[in-house]
């Protein structure tokens, strides 16, 4: 169990105090942040490949639009991807270790084996697949019951639950690893003799033991998701224009670079800003890893 | 190690065709056809184009027939590159895209474990965080990143490297690099971790008790047990570089199949698309395959079951 006093020292070294700050400076910009730019920054305007000035501090892009504005736009996409991608593979996850843990034996056995051969299948590629072949359908579904969010957001949607079919492989191991432990212990054992049924026993004793490992390994996917996401957009097949990650515009920032002229912002910025939020996301990962599972 | 090896087969052939099943019938459900131009085709053109390219007919027959085919090695025409078939294209393409993970695998493999070791020998040390701390950024900093900044840094600005393309010795670094970087960090975190704990074991304090210098221990007895959990990752790592080609193909702008890849699925170019799949995946249950039983070689005390 998480005693109380883990975050507090966590918290007491001063890079884990600097990652805190710079998500919560990245998730309130991305929350707040896009709504708080005058109109003439939301759309395209006259002022092409403008360096950064006092006017436009991440310059502008090829249509005159603020990369800023545009950088946390993507933001926004990113963290709402990887955070609802995260989820789902936790709840994914830890429902398949939990089950294949308690279960034991040859149901172990056999649901182990499966996740050892989709480790080692390239998953995302199915998933571009996946989105290419889905992506009509949705919005087609979408107008017929007349949904305009899901029309807008068709491609964010299939992402997101495709993402999080793909990454809780981790997530699984981990937790009938914990599962396989906690099985054998007493209280467990005590719970089977007074009758409990194995339902209850997964919820109530199992589970709550198991929290801050799923929270643990939560922190490491969601990093994980979001690299996912801009590896599919910065190919072109994730999130489309007018909408913006992370990954799609770094891909824009890719191609921008040749030897004639650098338009080095459109590069920087958006990767110092993703790069900059996922290492302190995989840093206070870490450390919670570190203090909640000594044994890794 | 042969009687692994025929004992996992089946389910290796079961793994490959839920693969080609998968693909061919979710390329089917994308909108667009293969044939889809801007000027409407006239209906007599498109059915001689459909039953060129083995198109026509009720769907499962089609499945039947292609699954028959590539049973046979034939990957059949792709609808894109016109006359050419996607064994031709496969041909070309893959060659490359094997040399830059193949030379990736080894520079990610050989770096991180270094790198980990080096970290874990001086455990709490200056040089064990900061060895950390660049681990944590690689695997922090996406490849499409890395890849942009090294042509900008090493091509554009320094010119000691070709920005891209493919053919001579020093067009390979780059991309190499760029590829294996989050994956030597990968592998360097779990060295250093596997490492800490084989050096706190028991018949590690008997070789230090006997007399033996730390290097000695390090290369003939901790060495060789702490590589365990790496050798593990080398199956996932496989997948991970090749997915991982694709983008650095497309940054550094080498004639690769992760170009081919991505052009198959935007012009629904089934078959192609079915072709790079199917090699791909082949190639990481033979990988993987090897894996385990090389794993089995290391560690006698490892029975792998099939």
């Amino acid at each position: 169990m998480v005693e109380p006093g883990t975050a507090a020292r966590i918290l007491r070294r001063p890079a884990a105090r600097l990652c805190l700050a710079v998500l919560a400076a990245v998730a309130l910009a991305a929350a707040i942040g896009p709504e708080l730019f005058p109109e003439s920054y939301r759309e395209p305007g006259p002022l092409q490949y403008a360096p950064p000035s006092w006017a436009h501090p991440f310059g502008t892009d090829l249509n005159g639009r603020d990369v800023f504005y545009r950088v946390l736009l993507g933001a926004r996409i990113s963290l709402v991807v990887g955070l609802a991608g995260a989820l789902i593979s936790l709840f994914l996850g830890s429902a398949y270790g939990l089950i294949a843990g308690y279960a034991g034996g040859r149901t172990d056995n056999v649901m182990m084996r499966l996740v050892d051969i989709l480790y080692s299948v390239p998953r995302l590629i199915f998933i571009l697949i996946f989105i290419n072949a889905f992506d009509g359908h949705v919005r087609n579904f979408a107008a017929q019951v007349d949904w305009p969010w899901l029309m807008s957001y068709s491609r964010i949607v299939i992402l997101i639950i495709t993402l999080g079919l793909i990454e809780w492989l981790t997530m699984a191991r981990i937790v009938r690893g914990q599962v396989l432990a906690l099985k054998e212990r007493p209280f467990t054992q005590a719970a089977l003799v007074l009758g409990q049924s194995h339902a209850k026993i997964i919820l109530r004793h199992l589970l709550p033991n198991i929290l801050p490992i799923i929270i643990v390994y939560l922190t490491l996917t969601v990093p994980a998701v979001i690299l996912d996401e801009s590896f599919l957009s910065f190919l072109g097949l994730g999130i489309q224009p007018p909408q913006a990650s992370w990954g799609s515009l770094l891909s824009e920032g890719a191609q921008s670079i040749n030897p004639l002229k650098i338009y080095w912002w459109l590069l920087f910025f958006p990767a110092a800003t993703m790069s900059a939020t996922l290492l302190a996301l995989n840093y206070l990962g870490d450390r919670l890893r570190d203090t909640l599972d000594p044994r890794r | 190690m042969l009687r692994l090896i025929i004992r996992r087969l089946p389910a290796l052939a079961f793994v490959l065709f839920c693969v080609v099943t998968l693909t061919f019938f979710l390329i089917r459900l994308a909108p667009g056809g293969p044939f889809d131009r801007e000027r409407k085709i006239p209906p007599a053109i498109e059915a001689q184009l459909l039953a060129k390219y083995k198109l026509d007919g009720p769907v499962w027959k089609q499945f039947t027939g292609y699954i028959g085919d590539v049973a046979r090695g034939d990957l059949r025409l792709s609808t894109k590159y016109r006359n050419r078939s996607v064994n031709e294209i496969l041909a070309q393409t893959l060659p490359v895209t094997f040399a830059l993970g193949g030379i990736a695998f080894i520079l990610a493999t050989v770096s991180g474990i270094w790198l980990g070791a080096f970290a874990a020998v001086r455990r709490d040390t200056v040089s064990d965080r900061l060895a950390m701390g660049v681990a944590l950024l690689g695997l922090s900093i996406p490849m499409f990143v890395v890849g942009p900044i090294l042509v900008l840094v090493f091509g554009l600005w320094l010119k000691w490297l070709p920005v891209g393309g493919w053919g001579s010795p020093a067009q390979i670094v780059l991309p190499a690099v760029t590829l294996a970087l989050p994956f030597a960090a990968v592998i360097a975190r779990l060295m250093r971790t596997s490492l800490l704990e084989v050096l706190n074991q028991d018949f590690i304090r008997t070789a230090r008790a006997k007399g033996l210098t730390d290097r000695k221990i390090l290369y003939k007895h901790a060495l060789r047990v702490a590589i365990l959990p790496v050798v593990t990752y080398m199956g996932p790592l496989a997948a991970h570089l090749l997915t991982g080609s694709i983008v650095v193909e497309t940054v550094f702008n080498i004639p690769g199949a992760g170009g081919f890849f991505v052009h198959s699925i935007l012009n629904r170019d089934g078959f192609l698309l079915g072709g790079v799949v199917i090699v791909y995946c082949s190639m990481l249950i033979v990988f993987n395959l090897l894996v385990d039983a090389s794993y089995a070689l290391l560690d006698r005390r490892i029975r792998v079951d099939g």
